[in-house]
C-alpha cells in the first residue's frame, strides 16, 4: 500500500455497474471505497493503530487505510479509516416498506379533503412521554412549517392542534377523544435506550385497551422513526428525516379517503 | 474591539421599559411563597436524605405544612419554633415528622422575635458555606489564572453521572472550560428532587446533589493536574429551581441554567410559579457567585431566528431586570442568544454578527451565552461542521463569553467522545486563527450589519413598550414570546404558589443580598488588580 493519498494502483476489477452486485463509489465503479471513523478504549499507539485496521478488516474493508489518528484523552484514540468494502448488496431484490403516495400541494391537498370530505380533517399532535423536544412536532404542524413546507395549521381544510411537549400517553388519548379527532401524530426525538419503542408501544397498548386504535389513523415521526418501524409498533405509517407536512397531509387525506371508501363497499 | 453605531437613547428606553415590566411582576409574586422556596430553606437549614418511601425529606416537612394549610407563614417560622421549644436540630424534627412522631405546628408557641434570632442564626450558618465555596472557587481562579475570550463548554449527557465523569475528564484534558451535565427528560415537570447518585436517564442526567458532588470533584481533579479550573454547569429551572440552586451553591457549580420564561414557554410551568421560584434561585446564585444561563436561544428554535430576533434582545433585556431585583451582578449574567438563522439566508453570516454585536455592546460587562446551530443541522455531519465554523468565527470576533460549541453530530445522537474532540478543534483553530480580528475591522457607517442592528433594536423597543403597556403576564398569554401562548393559571406548578401570612419571614434575603455585593465588590477589585498587573 503506497503511503499517499492517491491511488496508484492498478486495478483488475469488473468497471460494470452490476445492480445484483451493488457497493459503494469512491471514484470508480465498484471501487467499494467507504469512509468510517471511530474511538477506541485505549491510547494513542502503534497498537492502537493495528486494533484499529484489523476492525476495518473485519468490517469486511480491504487494505484498510488508517488515515488519521489522534490521541482524545490518555486512554481513547480517535481513527478515520479508508478501505475498500468487499461486501455487495443485489439491488434488484429489494423490498422496503414506504408509504406509497404521492405529495401533494397544500391547495391540492385542500382541495381534496373539500372533495373527498367536504368537511375538515382533524388532527392532534404532540412529542409525547418525557421527551421535551418540540422541533419535530413544530415543523409538521405549526403554521409556519419547516424548511419553505407550510405546517398543517396553515391547511384550510385541516383543523390542527399541537399539544406540545411531554404529554403523557393517557393525557393525549383523552385530548383526542375531547377533539374528535380522526388523526393522531406523535413525534418521538429522544431515542436513548430506545423508550421511544417503549412509549409508542404503550399507547398501542392504551388504544387498543379502550377500543379505540381504531377510530384514529395514527402517525409517528422522528428522526429515528422509518415507515417499517412504525408498522411493527402497530401505528399506521412512520415519517423520518426529510419528510414534511406535504407529506404528511397528502398521506393522511389519500389513507383517509381509502378507508372511507371501503367502508361504502363494505 | 470594533463596534457598531447604536442609538443609545433608544437603548436606555428599551431598558426603562424592561424595569418596569420587572417591577410590575415584582409587585405581583412578592405576596407569595411557593412550596419549592420552602423546600430550599428546608434544606437551607441542613434538611437532606428521604424517608421509606424515597421522598426528599423537605418535601416531606413542606407538604406537613401544606396539608394543615399552614405554609402560608413559612417552613422558617415552624422550623424555629419547634427546634427552641423541643431543643432539637431541623434534621432530627424532619425525621421525626417522617415518622408520623410529631406535629410541627402544634409545638409549645413561641415569641416570633426569639423565632427569626433563631433563623437568622442558622441560616448565617448555611451562608457562610456558600461564601466558603465561592472563596474556593476565587482563589482556583487566581490561582490557575483565568483566560479571557470565549469559555469553551461542552455537554455530556450518557444518563449514568460515572459515564459522565469519564467524558466530561476527556473534555477537559481536550481542553474545554466549562462542563453541562445535561439533565434527563422531564426532570424539569418534578415537583421534588431525586436523590443520591443516579446511573440511569434519558438524553441526560439527574441533577441531584450527590451526582452534583461527584462531577465537581472529578473536576476538580482533572483541573489540577491541568493547572485550570473547570468549571461545572448544570439545570436550575423546572419545578425545582430554587432547590436547585442551593443543591448548586453548596457543591459549588459555577454556572446554572436559571430562566423562568424558558420554563413557561418550553415546559409549560405556570408562570405566577416560576417567576416567583425564580427570584429567590437568582438570590441564592448571586450569593454563590454562580452565572446564570438565561434560554432566549431557544426561542429561535420555534420561531424564525431573523424575523424573531428582536424578541430575544427584548427577553434579554427583561431577564438582565429580574437578575438586577435579585442582586445578580452584571458579570453573572449569561443572557443568552443563538446562532440559528437559516443557512440558505443570503448574507445570514453578516446578521448573526450584527446580532452577536449588538447583544455584546448592550451588555458589555455580562458573560453572555451564545449557543451554536442546531435547527438547521440535519444529520449531514459534513455540512455541520463548516455551520459550526461559522459560528464559531462570530463567537470570536463578537467576544461572546460563554461558547457553546455546536456537535457535527447535532441531530443525531447526544455527542460521542469523538464528537466533543473535533468541536473542540474546531473552536480553538478558529480561537487562535481569528484571535485580534475583532481588534482589527471596522463596521462600515450604515452597512448590511449597522442596518440589521438598528433594524433590530426598534423592534425591540416597540415589543417592549408593549409588554410594558399590557405586563408580563399578558404579554406571555398572547404569544408574544417564541409565537408560544400560556394562559395565566395553566400549566404545571400552580397549586404550590401560597399567599404569605403577614408573620411570613424569610431569613436568607438580606444575608444573600448582602454576599451578593461582597462578592462583587472582590470581583471587581481583583479584575482591577489583574488589570494594573498587565499595564505594568
Amino acid at each position: 500500500m503506497s503511503s499517499g493519498r492517491y491511488s496508484v494502483t492498478k486495478t483488475d476489477f469488473d468497471k460494470t455497474l452490476d445492480l445484483t452486485h451493488l457497493k459503494p463509489y469512491g471514484d470508480t465503479m465498484n471501487d467499494g471505497k467507504v469512509q468510517i471513523s471511530f474511538t477506541l478504549p485505549v491510547p494513542d499507539s502503534e497498537n492502537a493503530v493495528e486494533a484499529a485496521r484489523q476492525l476495518a478488516l473485519k468490517m469486511g474493508l480491504v487494505e484498510p487505510t488508517v488515515a488519521h489518528h489522534a490521541p482524545l484523552d490518555k486512554s481513547f484514540s480517535f481513527f478515520v479509516i479508508y478501505g475498500n468494502l468487499s461486501h455487495t448488496i443485489d439491488y434488484t431484490q429489494l423490498h422496503v416498506n414506504t408509504v406509497d403516495i404521492s405529495t401533494m400541494s397544500m391547495d391540492e391537498t385542500d382541495f381534496f379533503i373539500q372533495q373527498n370530505f367536504g368537511r375538515k380533517i382533524r388532527v392532534i399532535g404532540a412529542s409525547t412521554g418525557t421527551d421535551a423536544h418540540t422541533v419535530g412536532i413544530d415543523a409538521i404542524m405549526n403554521m409556519k412549517g419547516y424548511a419553505g413546507h407550510y405546517g398543517l395549521e396553515r391547511y384550510k381544510m385541516i383543523e390542527a392542534l399541537n399539544l406540545g411537549s411531554q404529554v403523557t400517553n393517557e393525557e393525549f388519548i383523552r385530548k383526542a377523544v375531547e377533539f374528535d379527532a380522526d388523526v393522531l401524530l406523535v413525534s418521538q426525538t429522544v431515542t436513548q435506550k430506545n423508550i421511544h419503542v417503549q412509549n409508542l408501544t404503550e399507547l398501542v397498548e392504551l388504544l387498543e385497551a379502550e377500543r379505540l386504535r381504531k377510530r384514529f389513523l395514527l402517525i409517528i415521526g422522528g428522526p429515528r422513526i422509518s415507515h417499517e418501524l412504525a408498522k411493527e409498533l402497530g401505528a399506521d405509517a412512520g415519517f423520518g428525516p426529510g419528510k414534511y407536512a406535504d407529506d404528511v397531509a397528502s398521506y393522511i387525506c389519500t389513507e383517509l379517503a381509502a378507508r372511507k371508501e371501503q367502508m361504502l363497499k363494505a | 474591539m470594533a463596534t457598531l453605531r447604536i442609538d443609545w437613547d433608544k437603548v436606555s428606553r428599551a431598558r426603562e421599559a424592561a424595569r418596569q415590566i420587572a417591577d410590575d411582576v415584582h409587585a405581583y409574586t412578592r405576596q407569595f411563597t411557593t412550596t419549592t422556596i420552602e423546600r430550599s430553606i428546608c434544606r437551607l437549614f441542613g434538611i437532606d436524605g428521604v424517608d421509606p418511601m424515597g421522598v426528599p425529606l423537605p418535601n416531606v416537612v413542606v407538604e406537613h405544612l401544606v396539608s394543615r394549610q399552614l405554609l402560608g407563614f413559612g417552613a422558617a417560622y415552624w422550623l424555629g419554633q419547634a427546634t427552641i421549644s423541643l431543643g432539637k436540630e431541623p434534621q432530627e424534627l424532619a425525621e421525626a415528622v417522617a415518622r408520623g412522631e410529631l406535629d410541627l405546628t402544634q409545638t409549645e408557641p413561641v415569641d416570633l422575635f426569639e423565632i427569626e434570632l433563631w433563623a437568622e442564626k442558622k441560616a448565617e450558618e448555611a451562608v457562610a458555606k456558600i461564601h466558603h465555596n465561592r472563596i474556593i472557587r476565587e482563589e482556583r481562579l487566581l490561582e490557575f489564572g483565568d483566560h479571557s475570550g470565549p469559555l469553551i463548554y461542552v455537554i455530556v449527557a450518557t444518563g449514568n453521572i460515572f459515564e459522565d465523569i469519564v467524558q466530561a475528564k476527556a473534555a477537559a484534558m481536550q481542553g474545554a472550560d466549562i462542563i453541562a451535565v445535561i439533565r434527563t427528560t422531564g426532570q424539569s415537570l418534578l415537583d421534588y428532587v431525586p436523590f443520591g447518585a443516579t446511573t440511569e436517564g434519558f438524553g441526560g442526567t439527574m441533577a441531584t446533589q450527590e451526582n452534583f458532588r461527584l462531577m465537581r470533584a472529578a473536576l476538580d481533579e482533572v483541573g489540577a493536574e491541568l493547572k485550570r479550573y473547570i468549571r461545572l454547569c448544570n439545570y436550575c429551572s423546572g419545578l425545582c429551581m430554587p432547590e436547585i440552586a442551593v443543591m448548586g451553591a453548596m457543591e459549588r457549580l459555577d454556572v446554572m441554567l436559571n430562566d423562568a420564561l424558558y420554563g413557561i414557554l418550553f415546559r409549560d410551568i405556570n408562570m405566577q410559579r416560576t417567576l416567583i421560584d425564580q427570584e429567590f434561585s437568582r438570590l441564592i446564585n448571586a450569593a454563590a457567585g454562580i452565572i446564570i444561563n438565561t434560554g432566549e436561544d431557544n426561542y429561535l428554535t420555534t420561531s424564525d431566528a431573523y424575523e424573531e430576533a428582536h424578541t430575544v434582545l427584548a427577553s434579554q433585556l427583561i431577564n438582565e431586570q429580574f437578575a438586577l431585583k435579585a442582586g445578580l451582578p452584571e458579570e453573572q449574567m449569561g443572557l443568552g442568544h443563538a446562532f440559528e438563522m437559516n443557512p440558505e439566508l443570503k448574507n445570514a453570516f453578516l446578521y448573526e454578527l450584527a446580532q452577536a454585536q449588538l447583544a455584546r455592546q448592550i451588555f458589555p460587562n455580562s458573560p453572555l451565552k451564545y449557543m451554536p446551530p442546531t435547527k438547521f443541522k440535519t444529520g449531514n455531519i459534513f455540512r455541520g461542521h463548516v455551520q459550526d465554523a461559522l459560528f464559531n468565527i462570530v463567537t470570536v470576533i463578537s467576544d461572546q463569553r460563554i461558547h457553546l460549541l455546536g456537535m457535527l453530530t447535532e441531530a443525531i445522537h447526544t455527542p460521542f467522545l469523538a464528537d466533543r474532540a473535533l468541536a473542540i478543534e474546531n473552536a480553538r483553530y478558529i480561537a487562535n486563527s481569528f484571535a485580534d480580528f475583532g481588534e482589527d475591522i471596522e463596521y462600515r457607517e450604515g452597512g448590511i450589519m449597522e442596518q440589521r442592528a438598528a433594524k433590530v433594536l426598534d423592534a425591540t423597543l416597540d415589543l417592549l413598550q408593549n409588554i410594558r403597556r399590557d405586563g408580563l403576564f399578558r404579554a406571555i398569554e398572547d404569544g408574544i414570546l417564541a409565537g408560544v401562548k400560556r394562559p395565566f393559571e395553566g400549566g404545571k406548578g400552580l397549586s404550590g404558589v401560597v399567599v404569605k401570612e403577614d408573620r411570613y419571614f424569610n431569613p436568607f434575603i438580606p444575608l444573600l443580598l448582602e454576599e451578593s455585593k461582597a462578592g462583587s465588590e472582590r470581583y471587581h477589585q481583583t479584575q482591577t488588580a489583574l488589570k494594573e498587573g498587565k499595564n505594568e
